[in-house]
């Protein structure tokens, strides 16, 4: 018997275990992983981190009543102890109509090679990754002489397996890997001094970008904020450079949260089949692409992964559900459910993105005069009940179509709802860096908030 | 606790001479210092939304961290398995960062007095499921019963115990048993299915359930997230550009944890790399501003008996009348700088690298009475309540938003202001500090600070205090 078998085992007999203690229904995930992550810094070995681990999660429904439980002690004691604990724990919880577990027919695996796991990372040798995060380093502290200082550069890795199992008849497995590569460096001139940072990840070793690319892109961004002014207080248009415009997806994604949108804590509630966005606006979460970060075989209530369309041509087709919100909601699970080892599960996104237009971003700076390209954003400052948007930011003044003086210190406030209504323009760069991505956008008006 | 007490000993028969021969272990290729960090931790949570307990999870992790230093360089391995046979390999792992003779003499463990800042007999987590239920349930009835405008209403509370064990090749042995709880409270209002508005309250720290039943009770909360809802519905657009702003008491002390704190940790400074780094000595603030990091005030959340890396914690001086004082150091940092640690060294769990941090980071009290220093503004921004906060530590820009504030017309609070970020430069923004007032709080014990992807508990506090000058990013 593989390792492999045995925890898929382990997860199925936990879930028989359960029922046979009394619960109606049982679903048990089991998570273990192997870490490893060297960082240098200043072209000497800094930190050296390597270690495995495992846990496993179980959830039980005693009719409409749920207990959850999680250990990181896999023993006969161990599994024992999670048993009771659910039990007991479902006994104070309230009677829920809509608890309950995917329906059998939903539940499945996509099939074939999904692209997830690489076995080049695990045979990597340790000096090996160490002269890559070394090479990353140096060439950020060569590209120039202001480049005085770093923070270093790290190259990480994460073998993982993910198991799942429930009372409905499913069990499922599958292992993923990761590799990044990353570095700070830290710029001078005169009494300014700023950080930037750039980086890569891929599932495969190979998939990486060069370490010198990485290097000399972070230092380019860090010398490219020296010597930064604030600027007046003004409406501007206001362009996010792809690393910015990601983010806005984190806030498109929470306001499309299915919980979010059964408690009417979304600006994004009951617009279903609405126009949200500008007709130019496309947004779709896939969690099938093979080979990208935000790609599964099934969700964490065993259901298979999908591509839904959730903004199409600005028009608002689909939140992302899990089984609960599903059923509070009257729509059917959309195979987002995302959850830890403990506790209810909750809605996660697959590939989350917005499609990708046809201008070059210098053809989208060449249409303004006078705006803001933001680089950087700082904060929690978004509201998703009321949509307002207000964060830190800081970036280059964008002067007749060219990218002139550093800006820092300033924010950019409007409403999500607006913003969204107002995107102007959207970049050809559509590049995958992680579960999330957007190319190049333009709002046509913002208010930056400086002197 | 004595060490055969701890859990590690009795539970899983960790002997003191197996402490010393995975330390042995450790430095079996040579290295400077090398310490372990054993850790078993419960927690527990339940939440209640729409009237419904929907969820309640117990847990339970341990492990071990080994971690070698040679140099400046850190080797680290852990085991969430406490055999001595993944100890020993987490150790073996942890060595290969160095080579050569060790330079550690022979030693013993000693057990260390320590504080004993959170005497809780009792920890939340050992208490009856039932009991704990019944806080959650209590928020949910009087956040709605507060004001017919609720209409959602979420309540969550999460405890949990973590023991620890730190052994070191100084020879320093210590042990704690860290409790620590936390209820908190989002309620959403609105008029005639018009846009709804959030309010937030929360509160805890290290201690006995029964401060949520007598002292700081489910209800004190519900309502303080209710009236804020409630408060918010008025709201206009939020000003743009620079103004005066009055921070009010207690969790605003975030200002401090970005604008300074996170600046200070010795880390950073020792690399070169923040705003603060060799300033030493130099004023960084006007000289009515005395900040300082306190991991030593009792039952508070960022409070601890002993840091991550065995030190007693302390109260440590950062700015004084406005001449920065010192830096927040960490075992690694000190030796290299050749201080002492400030027992300020954390880690999220066994699995984390420890570095320096905050605890409980606040302002202290000024002389002036917090209306008068309403009074004197003509026309900014009252900040009551904030979001969380962020900074650059390298160009020293900081943010925190706003989530409850009021606009100073002539002297007076006007009307309620929507959402907005405010930002400010560390070194700078608190040379404009003109009036600090006499009602020094600390905030309710929620806070989580995160750094280099581990979360901790903190603490802030600052009194009322007035910033002649900072951006605030509304829209109108």
């Amino acid at each position: 018997m593989t390792a492999t078998n045995h925890l898929v085992e382990l997860a199925q007999d936990v879930v028989k275990r359960a029922l046979d203690a009394g619960a109606t229904d049982a679903e048990c995930t089991i998570a273990e992983g192997d870490e490893f992550s060297a960082n240098v810094r200043m072209r000497e070995i800094e930190n050296l981190k390597e270690a495995g681990s495992r846990g496993l999660g179980l959830r039980i429904l005693v009719g409409k009543k749920t207990g959850s439980s999680y250990t990181s002690d896999l023993s006969e004691e161990g599994v024992a102890q999670l048993l009771k604990s659910a039990i007991e724990l479902a006994d104070i919880t309230t009677d829920d109509p809509h608890a309950g577990l995917p329906e059998a027919e939903e539940l499945g695996s996509l099939p074939g090679d999904l692209g997830l796991y690489s076995p080049d990372i695990e045979k990597l040798e340790t000096p090996v990754k160490i002269d890559a995060a070394t090479r990353a380093e140096d060439a950020a502290l060569s590209a120039d002489p202001r480049i005085f200082n770093s923070e270093g550069a790290s190259f990480d890795n994460h073998v993982g397996r993910h198991i799942f199992a429930n009372s409905r008849g499913f069990a499922g497995e599958y292992r993923s890997s990761y590799c990044s590569l990353s570095t700070v460096p830290v710029a001078r001139d005169g009494e300014s001094m700023e950080r930037d940072y750039w980086y890569s990840m891929a599932r495969s070793f190979a998939g990486l970008e060069d370490p010198e690319y990485i290097g000399r892109t972070a230092a380019l961004r860090a010398l490219r904020r020296l010597n930064a002014k604030k600027v007046e207080t003004r409406k501007r248009p206001v362009v996010f450079e792809p690393r910015t415009a990601r983010t806005l997806l984190d806030s498109i994604f929470d306001a499309v949260h299915g919980m979010s949108i059964y408690r009417h804590e979304s600006f994004l509630a009951g617009k279903l089949g609405e126009k949200v966005a500008g007709d130019n606006v496309t947004i779709i979460d896939d969690g099938t692409i093979p080979g990208l970060f935000g790609t599964s075989p099934f969700d964490d209530e065993g259901v298979p992964s999908r591509r839904t369309v959730v903004i199409d041509k600005g028009v608002l087709k689909s939140y992302l559900l899990n089984s609960y919100a599903a059923r509070k909601l009257g729509l059917k699970t959309t195979g987002n459910a995302s959850r830890g080892l403990a506790g209810n599960a909750g809605i996660g996104h697959g590939n989350f993105f917005i499609e990708k237009g046809v201008q070059s971003p210098d053809q989208i700076l060449a249409g303004i005069s006078d705006g803001f390209y933001v680089t950087e954003l700082m904060g929690f400052g978004v509201n998703i009940v009321t949509g307002d948007y207000s964060r830190g930011a800081a970036g280059l003044w964008i002067r007749n179509g060219e990218l002139t003086f550093a800006v820092s210190e300033v924010t950019i406030a409007g409403n999500l709802k607006e913003m969204l209504m107002n995107v102007e323009a959207i970049g050809s760069d559509l590049e995958f860096r992680g579960s999330e991505a957007a190319p190049t956008l333009k709002i046509g008006e913002m208010t930056v908030g400086g002197l | 606790m004595q060490f055969t007490e701890s859990v590690f000993a009795a539970r899983f028969q960790i002997t003191r001479q197996d402490l010393e021969g995975y330390l042995a272990e450790a430095l079996s290729r040579g290295g400077d210092y090398a310490d372990l960090y054993f850790e078993y931790l419960l927690t527990s949570s339940i939440s209640i939304d729409e009237s419904m307990v929907k969820s309640a999870a117990q847990g339970v992790s341990m492990g071990v961290g080994v971690r070698v230093i040679a140099g400046e360089r850190t080797g680290y391995a852990y085991s969430d398995d406490l055999s001595p046979e993944r100890i020993r390999k987490a150790a073996r792992v942890a060595a290969h960062i160095a080579a050569g003779p060790s330079k550690v003499d022979k030693f013993g463990l000693n057990e260390l007095s320590r504080h004993n800042l959170y005497p809780v007999l009792t920890a939340p987590t050992e208490t009856a499921f039932a009991e704990r239920v019944e806080l959650v349930k209590r928020a949910d009835r009087a956040a709605r019963a507060y004001d017919g405008r609720v209409f959602q209403v979420q309540a969550a509370y999460a405890d949990n115990l973590r023991q620890v064990l730190v052994a070191t090749s100084e020879g320093v042995l210590t042990l704690d048993r860290q409790p620590l709880a936390r209820l908190s409270v989002s309620a959403l209002a609105r008029v005639n299915g018009g846009t709804p508005q959030r309010g937030h309250s929360g509160g805890g720290g290290r201690v006995e359930l029964r401060y949520f039943q007598e002292e700081k009770t489910p209800e004190v909360f519900a309502r303080e997230a209710a009236r804020e809802a409630i408060a918010m519905l008025d709201a206009v657009d939020a000003p743009a550009g620079e103004m005066t702003v009055v921070l009010g008491p207690g969790w605003p002390g975030i200002l401090l944890h970005e604008a300074v704190g996170h600046g200070l940790e010795a880390d950073f400074n020792r690399k070169g790399v923040s705003a603060f780094s060799g300033r030493i000595g130099e004023k960084v603030a006007s000289e009515l501003c005395t900040v300082i990091d306190d991991g030593t005030i009792n039952n508070r959340r960022g409070s601890l008996n002993v840091d991550d890396e065995g030190h007693a914690t302390r109260r440590n001086v950062l700015i004084e009348n406005g001449v920065l004082r010192g830096y927040l150091q960490d075992k690694l940092s000190s030796r290299l700088l050749g201080s002492e640690s400030t027992g300020s060294g954390r880690r999220e769990s066994y699995a984390h690298i420890p570095m320096p941090r905050m605890t409980n980071t606040f302002m202290l009290a000024g002389e002036t009475e917090p209306e008068d220093i309403i009074r004197s503004v003509p026309r900014g921004l009252y900040c009551k309540n904030f979001g969380g906060g962020q900074v650059d530590i390298t160009s020293g820009n900081f943010v925190f938003s706003a989530s409850e504030s009021y606009l100073i017309e002539d002297g007076k609070l006007t009307r309620p202001v929507r959402n907005a970020t405010l930002i400010g430069n560390g070194p700078e923004s608190l040379k404009y500090v003109s009036m600090v007032g006499n009602d020094l709080r600390l905030d309710e014990g929620i806070g989580v600070c995160g750094k280099e992807g581990q979360s901790v508990p903190v603490g802030v506090g600052i009194p009322t205090i007035r910033v002649d000058r900072m951006t605030v990013g509304g829209t109108a």
